[in-house]
């Protein structure tokens, strides 16, 4: 049987995956975007909120109007989207790279000569008593529901975990009609930026650092919680236990990025806990140590939008350029002006230790068994 | 306990006192001015490009805090609606012989009504005083982002940042 072979396969239409496509298609490539989803986009259109970054990252532009622009350019750049169809295998073939996916219930693959990993991360989850009573979720999901589907799905809400995720998801609760009760961050300063903190105390949320969740109480579903204080050694102080009453418990402490694929495919890995765990090795290109594959976003090392569609664009070029769409004079200032965009992502405080993360797993790339 | 807004999310006195975003004294005495609450050397810089005037410089690296040009700044509170983090206030210090005029982004509705007595919140959300609703600032440019003037007593010209949520009827 023959099978259709196209020049690259992008998987997952989030931030990432759409820059990627872009390139390509620029370039003059034909690229085919897959995504499990019944929509494109990936997490941008629960952005609700303005985007920090420069101007060529779009800053001060509403999430799901950069999702609502990359569509565009996809679609102007005639790629092709294939959507409720979820990749399940990657296999390696003397004729590219063979993708299986789903598509109308039937088992149906492509071949691509480069394809591009763009699958996200998943939220973490927290375990303590009393996490499996329904009002327990990711805070991911309490901004699907409220901002996708317009569903509120708590008057009152305890948030755990200071980093954005759970401060801007606070502020978004409070925008849909919820109460936030007081968020909780166990580590002893607040882990996002001090402005979405700012939000979300001007609004009297209030922010407790050293503090875990001990458990959740109720009968059908949560209805109270227990927080205790942590000492810097992040041990429960006895005596400072409180409860406090919500129906809502939104967990926001991190993400792991979702590599399920990049393992099938049989690409190095290595462990940086700061990137969010396991991460397959990718070089100044993105390449995985698995030709013709590449990886782009959160799947190499937990970020933000911004720098997934620098990603993506990065790999888009150096996919292109593998296709031999690009001579290396061409893609080369493409790249550098990539790279000097995303460097100029990974400054500052919080900054810093993504930066420090990726220069090592390029040390990393250099250094492997390629 | 720790102060500052790694620990609190509320910007300490020292730390708004250290910062380029926000104008001298005197400047405060000749008329609305921004003021820029930026404390965190995060990537962003929307603030520079906003203001008319070429009263903000943000620069190289993108991390660097912005800096207010006081004379520059004419107080006309275009760049409020585009801080990603709503982070810059307008502050007219002498709006009146006893009331300051606050202005600030609001993304919540139902919005209050020009002419409301409301209740007008600190940086932590605590209650201040009251304050008069001047004016609601809504533009489609601003994209969703409304900003609300209050008038305050005066003394409290640094200290009002918001104003209680209105409870929906």
């Amino acid at each position: 049987m023959s099978m259709r072979k196209v020049q690259a396969i992008v998987i997952g239409a989030g931030p990432a995956g759409l820059a990627a496509c872009i390139e390509i298609a620029k370039a003059g490539g034909k690229a085919v975007l897959i995504d499990e989803n019944a929509k494109p986009g990936g997490q941008l259109f629960k952005q609700i909120h303005k985007f920090f970054g420069s101007r060529e990252h779009r800053a001060g532009v509403r999430g799901y109007d950069i999702g609502n622009q990359l569509l565009q350019e996809t679609e102007d750049l005639g790629v092709e989207v294939f959507l409720d169809s979820p990749v399940y295998g990657l296999f390696r073939d003397p004729r590219g790279i063979m993708v299986s996916y789903m598509q109308d219930g039937r088992e149906r693959a492509l071949l691509g000569e480069t394809v591009i990993l763009a699958t996200g991360a998943a939220e973490n989850a927290l375990t303590f008593p009393g996490s499996t009573l329904p009002g327990v979720m990711g805070a991911g999901c309490a901004q699907t529901m409220i901002n996708v589907n317009r569903v509120l799905p708590g008057k009152k809400v305890i948030m755990v975990g200071s980093g954005n995720v759970g401060l801007i998801v606070s502020y978004q609760l409070m925008q849909a009609g919820a109460e936030v009760a007081a968020l909780i961050e166990a580590a002893p300063s607040i882990g996002g930026y001090g402005v979405h903190a700012g939000k979300i105390r001007r609004a009297g949320v209030p922010i407790l650092v050293g503090h875990t969740i001990k458990r959740a109480m109720g009968r059908d579903q949560v209805e109270s919680v227990e927080i205790i204080a942590l000492d810097e050694k992040f041990q429960e102080i006895p005596g400072t236990e409180q409860i406090l009453s919500c129906d809502t418990v939104c967990i926001a402490i991190g993400l792991t990025p979702l590599t399920e694929l990049a393992w099938l495919a049989g690409c190095q890995f290595t462990f940086i806990p700061s990137l969010g765990g396991h991460i397959p090795i990718h070089d100044e290109n993105m390449a995985t140590t698995v030709s013709g594959l590449y990886v782009a976003g959160d799947i190499a090392g937990a970020e933000e939008a911004s720098t997934a569609m620098e990603e993506g664009r990065l790999a888009g070029i150096a996919a292109a350029e593998a296709l031999g769409l690009y001579d290396e004079a061409a893609a080369a200032p493409l790249k550098a002006s990539v790279w000097a965009r995303m460097d100029a992502l990974r400054t500052g405080p919080f900054g810093q230790k993504r930066h420090e993360a990726k220069a090592l797993m390029l040390e990393t790339a250099k250094g492997g068994t390629k | 306990m720790n102060e500052g807004v790694k620990f609190s999310g509320i910007p300490s006195a020292q730390e708004l006192a250290a910062i380029p975003g926000i104008a001298g004294p005197e400047r405060f005495e000749q008329g609305p001015v921004a003021v820029i609450e930026c404390v965190q050397e995060i990537p962003c810089n929307p603030c520079e490009k906003a203001c008319p005037f070429g009263a903000i410089t943000v620069g190289q690296p993108i991390t660097a805090l912005p800096v207010l040009d006081e004379e520059k700044c004419t107080g006309c509170g275009v760049c409020l609606a585009k801080c990603p983090g709503l982070a810059i206030f307008r502050v007219h210090k002498n709006y009146t012989e006893d009331t300051a005029l606050v202005e600030f982004p609001f993304e919540y509705l139902p919005l209050p009504r020009e002419g409301d007595t409301v209740a007008c919140g600190g940086r932590d959300g605590a209650y201040v005083c009251d304050g008069k609703v001047l004016k609601i600032n809504q533009s489609k440019a601003w994209d969703g982002t409304t900003l609300v003037a209050v008038a305050v007593p005066k003394q409290y010209y640094m200290t009002v940042r918001t104003i209680g949520k209105k409870k929906e009827d």
